[in-house]
């Protein structure tokens, strides 16, 4: 390969790189702002300016091409001068005010005005004024005299999004980004950019002044918006999900996540709405007991049924770990109708990212055994409910009742339902025994995405069960220093379990002797079991995920 | 027992005593007639000067708005981590400001650095020193007990002025 020679540093680039591609390969970064690995060269920022010996002039390192034996320097004093320069010009407009914006703390322009700013401004005339809180579109709050103009929002409408809706109008000093008349900033993924935002001009709409970005841990984690499974980051402070950000992964979405999985699949976690605790029937009313008493009652019960007398409905919204541990349980009981339902939006679906399945597990969730509901399986189920053949539902962290309305009506039949579920929907009204699952964000586990890679999630938000510092989970500065008498350390737990924990409990009083400790125990007997998992383990997984065996899964409805 | 040696040999006058105890009661005579520094508080109380540290406050602008804008620097910068904010928007061109604010006075030790810190000169060590709480609950000082006039902290910002 060829090389350049960067700093005194020999580096390899493959033809066609530009000097940062390939200063980026090597893991060296030239401070840039409008240059972003996944849009075009815009070249406007100047802020990459390097050093090429032989050429006359500094030339920008986004934009030039890398060449054999060019020899380029990046701390010259010519280019450190040239970036200062350029900082310095940044900033005459700029308005400073980082103490009441959401991107101090993750912004390019604090960082690089620490490391090339002159720490004063010369510039004595009065700033240009612009436009502040202007809403953009439905979730983004846009501030003109934060902007700097690099076009990074523009060349990401035009080229990720392809909704051309942003550009630049006027001139000079007066330049701005607006939306064509009339129009809302309004695609499926506007806000990316406010990720790729270099400063706080576009802020999330949905996150504005909710916590500044050093007060929250993150735990890399994956979206359960649909089958996409896109890998991002959870922030969470006081044990409450504030935000959650797109986490870089080519094979998977790259830089990106689309708005409705950023914006409408965190908030059930610590909603008013989840089940704290389990519930058994008593006198018709859902009644708060002991974990001992609802894990004996449900064994107590289950025991009494033949296994064809009983259906298992599993969840494509569940951990393979869970939907392993069900499908053991339904095993012991010799159930054999074990489900799960499909959650499809037809036509929801793009190029870009998001999937018609709006759920992150139904391929793995059949790979490890369920059958998927079709229109048979269900009619034989209402049938067999109808006819009294079927007396039990056992049900996970799926809202199957509100999905087939019939079952409300086939409910009287039924002897007995048991129930996992994060939060309160239909089916826990008609739950005998309830039991409180724990969401995606607070549990470690699998899930496998259309794709047919498999990827984990780990706990962000703690529950009961869990501690943050015992159990290895991302802690922010106030979870290493707080006590339990700090306000900011009393974030409601819930006293929830996973889902693979309940039916374990379950199963042991039912005479089963396994010795799970954690879901990576149950991982290891999905490896040891099921074909496509062969050889995988939660450290090969890792944080980007790996490709399922052999096997080119391409979605199948 | 080794009997220990005197730092210093003491001559005869030492040794009777006598006259030290006159020397000492000359000593407390003149202090008899010296100006008194004690105070008796609670019923006289001591005014601190403009560079004295007691509690951290909030400023009350003429407006009737706290100056705070809710930045987090100073709950940041706390070494103690007292210090709790939780931003909100207003309609101030300010954009946003303190929907919660507190301060832990049992983790505070009175460092001032959050006055140092803040962007705003809002948040600047106050004269009261009268800290009493029963409780963890009660030490826990809410915008209610920690916003003051900013008439009251004039000097206090004279002096930050002068020599911040
Ligand atoms: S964009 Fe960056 S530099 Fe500008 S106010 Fe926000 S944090 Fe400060
Ligand atoms: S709004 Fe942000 S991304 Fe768009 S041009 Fe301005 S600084 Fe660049
Ligand atoms: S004076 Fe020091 S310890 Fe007290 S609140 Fe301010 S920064 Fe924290
Ligand atoms: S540093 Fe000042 S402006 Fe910022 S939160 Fe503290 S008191 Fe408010």
């Amino acid at each position: 390969m060829p090389k350049i020679i960067l700093d005194g540093k020999e580096i390899e680039f493959k033809p066609g790189q530009t000097i940062i591609e390939a200063a980026r390969d090597a893991g060296i970064d030239i401070p840039h702002f409008c240059w972003h690995p996944k849009l075009s060269v815009s070249g406007n920022c100047r802020m990459c300016l390097v050093e090429v010996e032989q050429m006359p002039k500094l030339v920008i390192s986004c934009a030039t091409l890398a060449s054999e034996g060019m020899v380029v320097h990046t701390s010259s004093p010519k280019a450190v001068e040239a970036r200062n320069a350029v900082m310095e010009f940044l900033l005459i407009n700029h308005p400073l005010d980082c103490p009441i914006c959401d991107e101090a703390g993750e912004c390019k322009l604090q960082e690089y005005a620490y490391a090339h700013g002159r720490g004063e401004s010369r510039f004595e005339e009065m700033k240009v004024r612009k436009e502040k809180r202007i809403q953009l579109g439905p979730y983004i709050k846009f501030d003109a005299e934060r902007c700097i103009l690099c076009s990074r929002c523009i060349r990401f409408t035009d080229e990720i999004a392809k909704s051309h809706q942003l550009t630049f109008i006027k001139r000079g000093d007066k330049v701005t980004i607006t939306t064509f008349p009339g129009e809302s900033f309004d695609n499926p993924y506007t806000l990316n950019t406010t990720d790729i935002c270099p400063v706080g001009a576009l802020t999330n709409q949905d996150f504005r002044f909710k916590a500044r970005v050093w007060e929250m841990s993150k735990t890399n984690s994956i979206c359960i918006g649909c089958a996409r499974g896109c890998n991002i980051e959870i922030w969470v402070r006081n044990n409450q999900i504030l935000r959650l950000t797109p986490r870089y992964n080519e094979d998977v979405n790259s830089y990106w996540m689309c708005d409705n999985g950023r914006l409408n699949t965190f908030k059930f976690v610590n909603s008013d709405s989840r089940i704290d605790g389990p519930f058994v029937r008593r006198n018709g009313l859902l009644e708060k007991v002991s974990w001992e008493e609802a894990l004996s009652e449900a064994s107590n019960k289950l025991k009494k049924y033949k296994g064809n007398e009983i259906a298992f409905i599993g969840s494509a919204y569940a951990t393979n770990e869970d939907n392993f541990m069900f499908i053991k349980l339904a095993k012991l009981l010799d159930v054999k109708k074990v489900m799960f339902a499909r959650h499809i939006k037809e036509g929801d679906q793009d190029d870009i990212l998001i999937r018609e399945d709006k759920t992150p597990n139904s391929l793995g969730a059949e790979l490890i055994g369920l059958m998927p509901i079709n229109e048979n399986l269900l009619n034989e189920l209402f049938e067999e409910i109808s006819t009294g053949k079927i007396k039990v539902l056992y049900i996970i962290e799926d809202d199957i009742f509100g999905k087939y309305e019939n079952l409300k009506e086939l409910a009287k039949k039924l002897e007995l339902i048991i129930v996992h579920a994060t939060n309160k929907n239909i089916t826990t009204e008609f739950a005998d025994i309830l039991f409180p699952a724990s969401t995606y964000a607070e549990k470690h586990g699998t899930f496998v995405n259309f794709q047919g890679r498999v990827q984990r999630i780990r706990p962000a938000v703690a529950t009961v069960e869990l501690d943050r510092a015992l159990d290895g989970m991302s802690m922010s500065r106030w979870d290493k220093f707080g006590t339990p008498f700090d306000r900011w350390m009393q974030g409601k737990k819930y006293d929830a379990k996973p889902s693979w924990k309940i039916l374990t409990s379950i199963s042991t009083k039912l005479g089963l002797k396994i010795k799970y400790e954690m879901a990576e125990d149950v991982f290891e007997d999905i490896a040891n079991t099921i074909d496509e998992f062969k050889g995988l383990d939660y450290d090969l997984i890792s944080n980007n995920g790996i490709k399922i065996k052999n096997k080119a899964y391409e979605y199948i409805k | 027992m080794v009997a220990k040696k005197r730092k210093k040999n003491l001559n005869f006058f030492e040794r009777i005593y006598i006259v030290e105890i006159i020397k000492g009661m000359i000593l407390t005579l003149k202090n008899m007639f010296r100006p008194k520094f004690t105070m008796e508080y609670p019923e006289v109380k001591f005014e601190p000067p403009a560079s004295y540290r007691g509690r951290p406050v909030l400023v009350l602008d003429e407006n009737g708005v706290e100056r705070c804008v809710a930045c987090g620097l100073c709950s940041r910068v706390c070494p103690a981590l007292a210090i709790e904010v939780q931003a909100a928007e207003t309609e101030y061109e300010k954009e946003r400001y303190p929907e919660k604010f507190e301060i832990n006075m049992l983790r505070c030790i009175f460092c001032g650095f959050c006055e140092e810190v803040c962007p705003e000169e809002a948040i600047v060590m106050s004269k009261d020193y009268e800290l009493v709480y029963t409780n963890r609950e009660d030490a826990i000082y809410g915008k209610d007990k920690l916003l003051v006039p900013i008439e009251q902290l004039r000097d206090r910002i004279e002096f930050l002025r002068k020599f911040k």
